[in-house]
């Protein structure tokens, strides 16, 4: 296995014909024993795919807990004597309508639209998947239960419900910046988990019916061992998936929740914010708008390879 | 070698049928297995044989305990394995393990050689300390006839005959004393058949194993079996050993089935007798009443609508539940 291709070749000839032993297979190290997960790390490291969204993720993340070593300027010092000011030497991005330095601000920016992105998908997939491998796997009562309240939690339109949730849980007035991200998650979560529900769910129905999961029970194997070492592994790929595209979604449904007055707004900077605060000077000042949108679509893009690296490096076929 | 190890007397599983909704309600049941008995001897092959639908992979989930039975009983080395729990099933699962039928799915797509003959060990602890666990995987491997250096493929580079190997080795793993084997060959092309038999053949002799062997090849369960039981809609209708089935079948089913055998030899394929059955296999959620065979029987009479025939020995010296039980080769 020193390169993907020799080894794939590798597996095909010895598929066909059986005992033969292909010079990719002496290479491998036949005394360890290895597991899925470290050969998929194995396999990650060599994709140029996982290489290059590792690295933009990691200089993003960068970016939201040390915003100082990009940027020495204050996101919140505006002067409006240069205002909508374009691109120039001192200010990389820009100034936008009050003023404010566009580059100091994307950067600091995407702390914001960072924790909102990760923190809402983590926390969908984590209820959505959990209720979905169970409702799929024991079916029955529970599964109907489980069903009828997602599909309560579905039917509510997003925006509707993330204005009800928002605005009465939101202590009136000034409510600090913590708060706010933490109740717009919260409110992203709990009106999105039924789809990462209903995607784990048909996927662990599905593999739960294999002859795999009949040889494990007899062999006496607990059915939390079961649900981790059998189900898991073969429903997580949709899900992965979903969440990459999700994440995306999530950080722009946090901008749509600024956009409407109800989600984070200055002085908290993000991503969100700074969109909507575009929206009025498009035309004049199309870079308000250009610099922070690129930063969401970068982001949003490294997290979607990546989730795609993750799950062919998961599937062993796809190897 | 003689003792029964495991003894299996008027087995039931019936799967209700509901419909409904809301409010499911249960409008019938499937007899998938309706009444089975028979005894499985220390050492010994019992071939299970009947057409598709005749309940024997539901006889074999039943015996894993992978499924309820409805009522009847079932001991292994004595004791009840119907009612067993806890620790006690767990032992259970120790002595008796399975053989899926299908190679493509039994083996989980997403975990290597290894793990999937190591995860008996994983299970069991207390079978194998955990250093000598890779050891005593490579070698199972190499028992069952696959490179031990294989140990970190994935079942999707093997072919199918190798992929039941590892099937095998996975049952065999616990060293089990029973090893229900769930049309182990059926997916397989036929050269690759015998290579599997003649596995499991060895393995019988090498670590005393008895089989239930499951199939719908009568020349597949010749083979293997030093005992036959013949299935037809949920109940066994003839039992005996392979040489009173082959060659002195009673049951008119048997003898059909056996008549429906290729013969290899073309003079004595003109003098064979083709018993052809009409019809299908009637639904197990209505059975017939009486023999069930008789809607499809050439010897049916009154008697067969109104009374069970039991399975008794009649003529000759093996039982056979028909009433007109008579003795007939069919095979030339």
């Amino acid at each position: 296995m020193t390169d993907p291709s020799t080894a794939a070749t590798g597996a095909a000839v010895t598929t066909a014909a059986g005992e033969f032993v292909t010079a990719a297979e002496h290479v491998e190290a036949p005394g360890k024993p290895r597991s899925l997960a470290s050969d998929a790390w194995h396999d990650l490291r060599r994709r140029p795919l996982f290489i290059i969204s590792a690295l933009l993720i990691a200089l993003v993340l960068l970016m939201a807990i040390w915003p100082s070593l990009f940027t020495s300027v204050d996101p919140n010092y505006g002067d409006l004597a240069r205002s909508r000011q374009g691109p120039s030497a001192q200010a990389w991005f820009g100034y936008d309508n009050q003023g404010y330095d566009l580059y100091a601000r994307t950067i600091y920016g995407s702390r914001a639209s960072i924790i909102v992105g990760i923190s809402a998908t983590l926390l969908t997939v984590l209820i959505g998947a959990t209720l979905g491998l169970l409702a799929g796997y024991y079916g029955g009562w529970l599964d109907g239960l489980m069903s009828r309240v997602a599909d309560v939690f579905f039917g509510l339109p997003f925006v509707l419900g993330a204005i009800v949730i928002l605005s009465s849980f939101r202590s009136s007035g000034d409510a600090s910046a913590t708060e706010i991200i933490v109740l717009v998650v919260l409110s992203i979560s709990v009106l999105s988990w039924p789809v990462c529900m209903r995607i784990m769910r048909s996927a662990a129905i599905a593999a739960k019916q294999q002859d795999y999961v009949k040889a494990a029970r007899a062999l006496g194997a607990s059915t939390p061992r079961i649900m981790v070492r059998h189900l898991l592994p073969n429903t997580i790929a949709p899900v992965l998936v979903y969440a990459t595209i999700a994440l995306g979604a999530f950080i722009g449904a946090e901008a749509t929740l600024s956009f409407l007055g109800i989600g984070l707004r200055a002085p908290v900077v993000s991503w969100g914010v700074m969109i909507s605060d575009s929206r009025d000077v498009i035309r004049v000042a199309p870079h308000i708008l250009l610099f922070p949108a690129a930063f969401l679509t970068a982001t949003v893009l490294a997290f979607v390879m990546l989730g795609d690296a993750v799950r062919e490096a998961l599937d062993p076929k796809a190897r | 070698m003689s003792d029964t190890i495991i003894e299996v007397r008027d087995l039931v599983k019936h799967f209700p049928v509901r419909v409904g909704v809301l409010f499911k309600r249960v409008v019938g049941h499937v007899r998938a297995v309706d009444g089975v008995s028979f005894d499985l001897k220390r050492g010994e092959t019992l071939g299970v044989v009947g057409e598709s639908g005749c309940g024997k992979s539901t006889l074999a989930q039943v015996l894993m305990r992978l499924e309820p039975a409805t009522s009847g009983s079932a001991t292994f080395e004595g004791r009840n394995m119907l009612t067993m729990k806890g620790s006690e099933l767990r032992k259970l699962r120790r002595d008796i393990q399975i053989v899926l039928q299908d190679p493509y799915t039994s083996l989980n797509p997403r975990m290597t050689v290894g793990d999937i003959v190591g995860e008996p060990f994983e299970i069991h602890p207390e079978v194998a300390p955990k250093g000598s666990r890779a050891q005593k995987v490579r070698e199972l491997l190499d028992v069952v006839g696959l490179n031990p250096e294989h140990i970190n493929r994935y079942p999707h580079q093997f072919s199918g005959g190798q992929r039941q190997r590892i099937g095998i080795a996975r049952a065999l793993a616990l060293r089990p004393k029973v090893i229900v084997c769930d049309e182990p060959v059926s997916a397989l092309d036929v050269s690759i058949q015998a290579q599997v038999m003649n596995l499991l053949g060895d393995l019988q002799t090498e670590f005393g194993l008895s089989y239930v062997f499951i199939a719908h090849d009568l020349s597949v369960v010749r083979h293997l079996s030093d005992r036959v039981a013949v299935m037809y809609l949920g109940k066994i209708v003839e039992v005996g050993t392979e040489e009173e089935i082959y060659e002195h079948p009673t049951h008119p089913y048997t003898q059909a089935l056996l008549s429906a055998v290729p013969v290899p030899d073309p003079e004595l394929r003109d003098q064979r007798q083709v018993i052809r059955l009409e019809g299908d296999v009637p639904s197990p959620v209505d059975p017939p009443s009486g023999c069930r065979f008789r809607t499809r029987c050439w010897k049916a009479r009154d008697i067969c609508a109104t009374e069970v025939p039991e399975l008794v020995t009649r003529v000759g010296n093996h039982p056979s539940a028909c009433h007109f039980a008579e003795e007939k080769s069919v095979v030339p």
